[in-house]
């Protein structure tokens, strides 16, 4: 407690650092005279502020019967209007009863309550001999264990010990299944029908006119039982129509458009939201997650935000009954990145 | 007041019996005695630790009751609810759950709302609670491992949030998770194998929101209320911390005792925070999951953002260009065994901001005790103003903080000031370099400044308005001298001053040293001094209107 | 109809609905592959309303689409966008421009429903293409439950999933709909003004826009059954609305509490 044991209470709060002392400083003048409240001196006031106290009470109670009536007055009808009154009610009657009892309290404390400023001294968290004494205390059973005379017990313990936690981390290990290569698969394939979202009905290209935005999936996904959610995660693509000349493919991917009808990836190559902001002007697609933004003339090519690869396009042509069908799956892994992508 | 057993001691009143008789069986006297009459100091910013305290035991009773109803089943259901616009939609049994509390259950809405509401004020009120301790040098010995434990708890309160707010399993917090699925990916070499475990398989499957249920409603609250019984421990060792003014120092405490009224206004202020809470549930809503829809991977709402306090990290990702200067911010590196990808676009902002505002919280006061040296206990807290390069360092911290923030409503700033938001995100990638250093500057000469008014206030006393002219002519204006304890609250604070590298046993400063001079130099050589009695004497002598002789106090 | 909405509960229900949905679709496309020019303008017009909507046209819109309605630099051809176009941009006060920039904003309109429907008359002359909505799918009488759930798959991105509107890039933004007339709606949605994308009859069928339609005005109706709806913007508001008021009370509170009574 160096500092703390010499000088004033002025010293301790005003010198600074050892070897800076500026000795010409104000002297503390101590707590201030108390001030008597109204309600000290005048009985009426106290009397009054007594009254307001009640009265806060009094609020409280009546509170707690607005909620009684909100919870078995109002009866739910399955609508949202009898729905809203009922939860106005409970939270205004709560509100009320908390409120009242706290405020009552606060001003029955504030009003009435001794005043007091009072100063108590700080004990010492703990004293010299203390501080000794612990420190001696924790060398000798250090010294006493021999740890540090005995470097093999030591070693082998700190092997023991750094292995000893491996099992609980290896225990987790069935929290589920490895990546294997599901990340680079999807449901597309050879032949399979362009669908709409949600109904997974087919979709011909004709339908697709220029400056639609169709939201697909693969048609058979709905007949799909289990895993259908994290299928439909992968899967899920933007099927546009521009006029074919704004359409820049590049080489060796001319022919997975048709007519000038597009599909690409849905899933930002970012975090993976849902990119789904068509402007069937400019041709971009934003993401309304992290504002990626797409060039569709330039093959789904970055031109703002933090993503970096241009999102997966999905090769399609038209089957025997016109309806729009993938080529192929996608020609690379959809969605964000990860550190096995290559 | 009951005390000894060994005296045959009679209680007088009924109450006195009660608390003898338990006193007899359980052995309180020792804590009563301690705590009956306790000094607490009184400082409206002293409250916010409360608020937060207060807003946790809400959350875990309107969490419990949550419980009771909540089903975390990602099996697959149709909804029979009366909620017209979701009648026969497929949605996770989660989801269902959710509007069935919200639609079905009476009160169920408010409770939610309630839960929603004290959460969201929960970690805002742990975060002004560590700004108010950061700003008033609380953080100082002997109290540094509390402020360590400080900030263990604002990390558990998002913790806690975050996997509170993915439970209804709707379009919004779906769409979250996904972003944390995309984040977790991108980590070097495991994130691929972290993701499928954590979802039990590729995203979403059906074991998240059964896993995030239980660390919401077991492992994290159980960590909070550990940390918080430490926490409040420590207070009691410490006991609290107090603002300067006449008759506090660093060995007393100056307040109201625990009983009556300290308890009554801390343990009123509960059922105020309370009905604040019940208020705001009764007429703001909250989280409207049935707004939302069932999560489904396919669709997305405009302004999808997480909770407030997530928001600085999803800034950060929104922030960072995925090309600068046409250079990708992710790589593909050859390695031996094949070519693995990192993607710095999504690593970087989602760790490194993060890390460096908790990088900086937990070691913060170390760094200032090793410039200052100083070893001194500090139970008496500096005004912002009396430490002019830690407030500015803190502002520029918040401001690093609040840019970030921003930048999660990047899309809702443009659609409501009609700008367009790729600009939004250009000038806020500036403020995320700038700014900082604008605030820190801004915020020490606004510092050094209120000094020197105080100093001019103590000297020269305050301003009346009245002018008055001198019979010579002049016009002046009259000054009303502080009494001795407003002024005492001026000047008695200490103003350090920079101090060079120290030399060791032989002689030389080390590098160490060298650097600590430098830094003690950045923290201190703008200064001002407190004032003097002689300058207060010999002001007396002057004219009381005599200004300007800061200069003086400026000892650099 | 008690016993019909049990049977639609049935758990083959979702099963044979898609068989019926996928019989009586693929029905459809069989026989109409040129749907979209099948629903072009049918409605007939008088002469005399065409002649009025050229003058108008020509008053009025010319300067940036041109005379004839060919297109400009500063505007484009008309040829084709159809009845419903003229009748959501003009109807919404879109058109005629008050200036250049990302998109034309809404404003107070400038004509009465006859003028705007005698331009339509006139516009629809010069191409095939929607024709303004026909009322039956106006009634909101649809299922609001389907309308959502394409509502949330086609338009929740751009508009946000209550509705409340959310920015595109460069200063474009998609506008919030609560207030935006049952046929504005659908116009928009055949017509696809400015950036967005155009939801044919092949796309979103007229009896899934009546449900879209349905959906909307039913949650613009209906209330909010929590409170205020803030926007209706999700966490932001929140976030903001708590930083704000609610921790200025809390503030309030604790000065008051910690404040020495007179």
């Amino acid at each position: 407690m160096g500092n703390h044991s010499d000088g004033t209470p002025t010293g301790a709060d005003a010198v600074a650092k050892a070897g800076h002392q500026e000795v010409d400083v104000f002297q503390d003048p101590g707590l201030p005279p108390h001030r008597l409240r109204l309600a000290d001196t005048d009985p009426k006031a106290a009397k009054r502020a007594e009254r307001q106290v009640a009265w806060l009470f009094v609020i409280s109670i009546i509170g707690t019967l607005v909620f009684f009536v909100g919870y078995f007055g109002v009866r739910l009808d399955d609508t949202i209007g009898t729905l809203r009154i009922q939860n106005t009610l409970l939270g205004l009657g709560v509100a009320f009863a908390m409120l009242g009892i706290g405020t009552g309290i606060v001003h029955w404390a504030r009003a009435l309550m001794p005043d007091h400023e009072v100063a108590e001294e700080r004990h010492e968290i703990r004293t010299e001999e203390d501080r000794q004494a612990a420190v001696k205390i924790v060398d000798d059973i250090i010294d006493e264990t021999g740890i540090k005379r005995r470097p093999l017990i030591r070693n082998t313990l700190i092997g023991a010990v750094a292995l000893a936690p491996l099992p609980a981390i290896a225990i987790f290990r069935d929290l589920g299944p490895l990546p294997g290569d599901a990340l680079r698969h999807t449901l597309w394939k050879e032949g399979e029908r362009l669908a709409r979202d949600p109904d997974g009905t087919p979709i011909k290209a004709a339908d697709v006119t220029i400056g639609s935005a169709f939201h697909v999936i693969p048609e058979s996904l709905n007949d799909l039982h289990e895993g259908k959610i994290a299928a439909k995660a992968k899967a899920v693509v933007l099927l546009m129509r521009l006029n074919p000349e704004d359409l820049n493919p590049s080489e060796g991917r001319e022919d997975w458009g048709y007519n000038g009808i597009v599909a690409y990836s849905k899933i930002c190559t970012h975090v993976g939201c849902p990119v789904a902001l068509y402007e069937q002007q400019t041709h971009h697609l934003l993401c309304p997650c992290h504002q990626s933004t797409f060039d569709l003339t330039q093959e789904c090519k970055v031109i703002f935000g933090p993503a970096v690869r241009p999102l997966p396009q999905l090769p399609i042509t038209v089957d025997a009954d016109g309806y729009l069908v993938a080529q192929s799956d996608f020609h690379e892994p959809v969605g964000p990145s990860f550190w096995e992508r290559g | 007041m009951s005390t000894t057993t060994e005296t045959p001691f009679q209680a007088k009143t009924s109450t006195g019996r009660i608390t003898d008789f338990v006193d007899q069986r359980v052995g309180g006297s020792g804590i009563l005695r301690e705590f009956g009459r306790k000094v607490f100091p009184d400082h409206w910013s002293f409250m916010f630790g409360e608020v937060a305290l207060y807003s946790f035991v809400i959350l875990l009773l309107s969490g419990t009751f949550l419980t009771f109803f909540f089903d975390p089943s990602m099996a697959e259901t149709h909804y029979a609810g009366p909620y017209v616009p979701l009648k026969g939609v497929e949605m996770s049994v989660a989801y269902d759950s959710t509007l069935r509390i919200s639609f079905e259950v009476r009160g169920g809405l408010f409770m939610r709302q309630v839960h929603h509401w004290s959460a969201l004020l929960f970690v805002a009120s742990v975060s002004v609670h560590m700004l108010r301790v950061f700003f008033t040098g609380a953080f100082r010995k002997p109290r540094e491992l509390n402020w360590v434990v400080g900030g263990v708890l604002l990390i558990l309160s998002l913790a806690a949030g975050f996997t509170g707010y993915s439970l209804p399993d709707d379009l919004l917090s779906g769409n979250g998770l996904r972003i944390i699925d995309g984040v977790v990916k991108a980590v070097p070499i495991v994130g691929t194998y972290i993701s499928f475990f954590l979802f039990g398989g590729e995203f979403p499957g059906t074991a998240i929101i059964g896993r995030l249920y239980m660390m919401h409603i077991m492992l994290v609250p159980a960590l909070i209320l550990l940390m918080v019984a430490i926490h409040l421990f420590m207070v009691v060792v410490h006991k609290h911390t107090q603002y300067p003014g006449p008759g506090r120092n660093d060995r007393n405490v100056v307040g109201y005792p625990l009983g009556p009224v300290y308890a009554a206004k801390a343990g009123g202020f509960f059922f105020i925070v309370f009905g604040v809470i019940a208020f705001i549930s009764a007429f703001f809503q909250i989280n409207p999951v049935w707004n939302y829809g069932p999560y489904d991977p396919s669709p997305v709402s405009a302004g999808t953002q997480p909770d407030w306090y997530i928001g600085f990290v999803d800034g950060a990702l929104r922030l960072m260009p995925g090309w600068l200067f046409n250079i990708p911010m992710e790589w593909n590196i050859p390695l031996p065994w094949g070519t693995n990808t990192l993607s710095f676009n999504v690593l970087g902002p989602a760790l490194i901001p993060a890390g460096i505002i908790f990088m900086l919280l937990f070691t913060y006061p170390w760094i200032e005790r090793w410039v200052t040296r100083d070893d001194r206990e500090h139970h008496v807290l500096d005004r912002p103003r009396n430490a002019p390069t830690r407030t500015a360092i803190g502002v520029a911290g918040f401001i690093f903080y609040c840019v970030m923030w921003a930048a999660a409503s990047s899309d809702l700033i443009a659609t409501h000031f009609e700008v367009s938001l790729n600009d939004v995100t250009y000038w806020l990638r500036a403020l995320f370099f700038i700014g900082p250093i604008l605030g820190f500057i801004v915020t020490k000469r606004v510092a050094l400044a209120l000094q020197r008014k105080d100093r001019e206030i103590a000297l020269h006393g305050r301003e009346t308005g009245r002018i008055v002219r001198l019979p010579h002519g002049e016009f002046q204006e009259i000054h009303a001298q502080l009494d001795d304890y407003k002024r005492y609250k001026l000047v008695g604070y200490e103003s350090p001053v920079p101090e060079e590298g120290i030399p060791n046993e032989n002689g030389i400063v080390t590098r160490k040293e060298k650097l600590r001079g430098k830094l003690s130099g950045f923290f201190f050589e703008d200064r001002v001094a407190p004032a003097t009695p002689a300058e207060l004497e010999a002001g007396h002598h002057h004219e009381a209107v005599e200004a300007g002789d800061d200069d003086k106090a400026i000892t650099h | 109809m008690k016993a019909l909405s049990q049977k639609r509960r049935h758990p083959l229900a979702a099963l044979a609905l898609l068989v019926l949905g996928l019989m009586l679709t693929g029905g459809l496309y069989a026989v109409v592959t040129t749907v979209n020019e099948a629903k072009a303008d049918t409605t007939t017009y008088t002469a005399q309303q065409v002649e009025e909507g050229e003058k108008l046209f020509v008053a009025n819109c010319a300067t940036c689409h041109g005379l004839g309605a060919s297109g400009t630099d500063a505007g484009p051809s008309l040829a084709g966008v159809g009845a419903a176009a003229v009748d959501f941009q003009v109807g919404t006060g879109r058109m005629p421009m008050q200036m250049q920039g990302p998109q034309a904003k809404q404003k107070p309109k400038q004509f009465t429903t006859e003028q705007t429907h005698e331009m339509a008359a006139y516009v629809a002359t010069l191409g095939d293409g929607p024709a303004l909505p026909e009322e039956q799918y106006l009634d909101g009488g649809g299922d609001a439950a389907v309308g959502g759930e394409l509502f949330r798959v086609n338009c929740a991105m751009c508009h946000n999933a209550a509705a409340a509107g959310g920015a595109l890039t460069r200063g474009k933004f998609a506008p919030p709909l609560a207030g935006v007339s049952e046929s504005h709606i659908y116009s928009a949605m055949v017509t696809g003004p400015q950036n967005m994308p155009v939801f044919n009859d092949a796309n979103i069928s007229p009896d899934g826009k009546r449900d879209i339609i349905t959906f909307l005005k039913t949650i613009e109706n209906q209330g909010a059954p929590g409170g205020a709806k803030l926007g209706s913007l999700g966490p932001v508001s929140e976030g903001l609305f708590l930083w704000t008021a609610v921790l200025g009370v809390i503030i309030g509170f604790t000065i008051w509490l910690t404040s020495r009574t007179s």
